[in-house]
């Protein structure tokens, strides 16, 4: 089969381009690095299918971080490349463009955002271009599908033009003479657009703009959440499901074996939905009326921040404290990604460049950034205490990132590089890449959160039954209650956190725990082991030595913080 | 810092024209003169067209050393202060 790869530098919209091709969806956004490995689907080309690779975006084919090396690696294995360009920046895109030449691929080449060089006040000889470059040329637009298709019919036409190898010097120098021929700029004044873009990454008011955003999508991000819960779900489950768990209760006798796995202990004569803990209670309650409000609302606003631009303009506000860290300004994409699940933001740590700073960020992200499911579950249980010990738990980890990021850059050894990174336009979020986006994460957390919900509910029932967690908290009870100051029955917990974060925390809300208890339960959960999907994707991005040193740290900064909590509260 | 000369006998270019990108002030214009740096940045900065002779404006610098934002042909680029501090330009002369 015809293998297709679609190269081109970050940013300049590979991704948009490969769901139009392909039909494939892909999380797209307006940030350089938002696709750190790949991704493949099919097209059809003529009456054959053909392969199409959505590669990394690469500046250069000589890598200098691991996304680039995959790009470099997956390069040699195609057939023919789409060379997408970003018309707005001819210059410096047709760099690649001129390597990949060299390497006598075939080729065309996709001239995307072409819509923009007409009110940036840019014109490009296309018919020119052709005849330098010697390849097809054709302006897409991939956002709205426009040129799509002439791309598509132009891919079997792909060219080989031999061009010689040559020096980076001998590059630039061939890409001078070709921009002289072939692009002209106009003069033109400066749009809101870019003076806002310009104000966001000067100190004083760069400052305000990112305290006025991080605000307004920590409220957003409670509005829709907490409306999605007091308004559609939990009266959904009250009047609905509610009744037919009483129903379905009386029918199993109320007590027993099956019934209690199935439908949850009886509490004060009736099934909680919160602390009943059987299947068809906490296991459909937990992720459909708590976590899935909240993976909808932050999700939505990450989905609208990434698309705007907005992240690597706080990525260079943040450079400074982040260097603190042992890390640069550009880290701090992975840290958000973390607040919606750790196990992206791990994988997106590719986006940095050395060994030391993925270790860094890996282990910061594992202890101290919790998931929006464990965070549902801290605004749902720790909340109905009051908001100010939400307050503490939040400030608590907040305070552990930083602390043991300043200890982690004066321990591990190596160097962080610093930032270097292309500050994309501002843009208006297009809708479509918006709640496409927000449907694949919302039906990825559905697809794998809730198995895994349900075989945590089965397990835990079943060990309770079998008494394996009373051992469990008889062994562990001097650690549980003497550090910790929890009853030796939160260990089950603690243990489930293991497999899911958010019915760990769930398992706290019957054990009558004052509100300081809670608050040192919930900080210990979010720190102390990562759910096993986060475990995996550790050790494959880390390898095994690297992950048993982040759990070494993960155990030690949990009982710390936890024993510390537990003297204070 | 390396001096330059006009050619031979030409007039000598006093070295308070060559500026660091860290020292040139926002919202003035300059040419890449030279990269003082190793193998690696010069590597990096030449993947974003930041190579000697390309002519920048710089947008801004955050505070306590934070980094320095530049424009390459339409094109925004923030740098980590160490590396701006290895960006040699010659400050455009304001008329």
């Amino acid at each position: 089969m015809t293998r297709i790869l679609l190269t081109g530098n970050p940013n300049v919209g590979k991704s948009v381009l490969f769901s139009r091709l392909t039909g494939v969806q892909a999380i797209v956004s307006n940030y350089p690095g938002t696709t750190i490995s790949y991704t493949r689907g099919h097209m059809k080309l003529g009456e054959e299918m053909a392969e199409v690779i959505d590669v990394p975006g690469t500046y250069t084919l000589e890598p200098t971080s691991e996304a680039e090396e995959i790009a470099l690696r997956l390069l040699d294995s195609g057939d023919i490349v789409i060379n997408v360009v970003n018309a707005i920046n001819l210059e410096r895109n047709l760099y690649l463009t001129l390597q990949l030449l060299e390497r006598g691929i075939p080729m065309v080449v996709a001239l995307n955002l072409w819509d923009d060089t007409k009110h940036r006040g840019i014109d490009i000889d296309l018919d020119k271009l052709r005849q330098l470059l010697g390849v097809p040329v054709i302006p897409t637009v991939a956002v709205t599908g426009q040129g799509v298709k002439e791309l598509a019919e132009n891919i079997p036409r792909a060219t080989s033009p031999q061009h010689p190898p040559a020096t980076r010097d001998e590059r630039w120098a061939t890409i001078g003479k070709i921009i002289e021929q072939v692009q002209q700029i106009r003069h033109r004044h400066h749009t809101w657009r870019e003076r806002l873009a310009d104000a966001s990454v000067k100190p004083v008011s760069g400052g305000f703009i990112a305290l006025a955003i991080l605000a307004a999508s920590f409220f957003v991000v409670r509005f829709i959440g907490e409306g999605l819960i007091n308004y559609v779900l939990d009266p959904l489950f009250n009047t609905l499901w509610s009744p037919v768990l009483s129903w379905l209760s009386n029918l199993m006798g109320g007590t027993g074996f099956l019934h209690d796995i199935v439908i949850g202990k009886i509490i004060g004569g009736e099934v909680d939905l919160v602390q009943s803990f059987g299947l068809l209670s906490s296991g459909l309650f937990v992720p459909f009326g708590m976590v899935l409000p909240y993976i909808i609302s932050f999700y939505f606003v990450l989905g609208i921040l990434e698309d705007t631009g907005y992240l690597p303009r706080l990525a260079v506000l943040m450079d400074t404290i982040m260097h603190r860290l042992g890390l640069h300004g550009y880290a701090i994409i992975p840290n958000l990604l973390g607040l919606g699940c750790n196990v992206p933001a791990i994988l997106a740590t590719r986006i940095l460049e050395s060994k030391r700073e993925r270790f860094i960020a890996a282990t910061l992200i594992s202890i101290a950034v919790p998931c929006a499911a464990l965070q549902a579950m801290i605004f749902g249980l720790v909340g109905a205490r009051g908001i100010g010990y939400v307050a503490i738990v939040y400030g608590t980890l907040f305070i552990v990132w930083i602390i043991l990021g300043l200890i982690l850059n004066h321990t591990v050894k190596g160097f962080s590089p610093e930032l270097l990174i292309e500050i994309p336009p501002y843009r208006l979020p297009p809708w479509r890449t918006v709640l496409q986006k927000l449907w694949i994460r919302t039906y990825g957390f559905l697809a794998e959160a809730i198995p895994i919900i349900l075989g945590a509910i089965l397990v835990i029932n079943v060990l309770y039954i079998l008494g394996v967690f009373d051992a469990i908290a008889n062994f562990t009870a001097p650690v549980v209650t003497g550090l910790l100051g929890l009853p030796k029955e939160a260990v089950t917990a603690l243990v489930i956190g293991f497999l899911r974060k958010d019915v760990a925390l769930g398992m706290l809300a019957p054990l009558a725990l004052s509100s300081g208890q809670l608050v040192v339960g919930s900080v210990v959960l979010a720190m102390l082991f990562p759910c096993i999907a986060t475990f995996v994707v550790m050790f494959r991005e880390l390898g095994w030595l690297n992950m048993l040193k982040a759990v070494g740290v993960m155990i030690v900064a949990a009982l710390v913080t936890g024993g510390i909590l537990n003297l204070i509260l | 810092m390396r001096r330059q000369m006009h050619g031979f006998g030409g007039r000598f270019n006093p070295e308070a024209n060559l500026v660091t990108l860290v020292q040139l002030k926002s919202g003035q214009s300059g040419t890449v003169v030279d990269i003082h740096g190793g193998r690696r940045i010069i590597d990096r900065l030449n993947a974003l067209g930041i190579i000697p002779g390309k002519k920048i404006t710089k947008t801004s610098a955050m505070l306590m050393r934070g980094p320095v934002t530049i424009a390459v042909d339409r094109v925004e680029v923030a740098i980590g202060f160490g590396m701006a501090n290895k960006v040699i330009v010659t400050p455009e002369r304001v008329p």
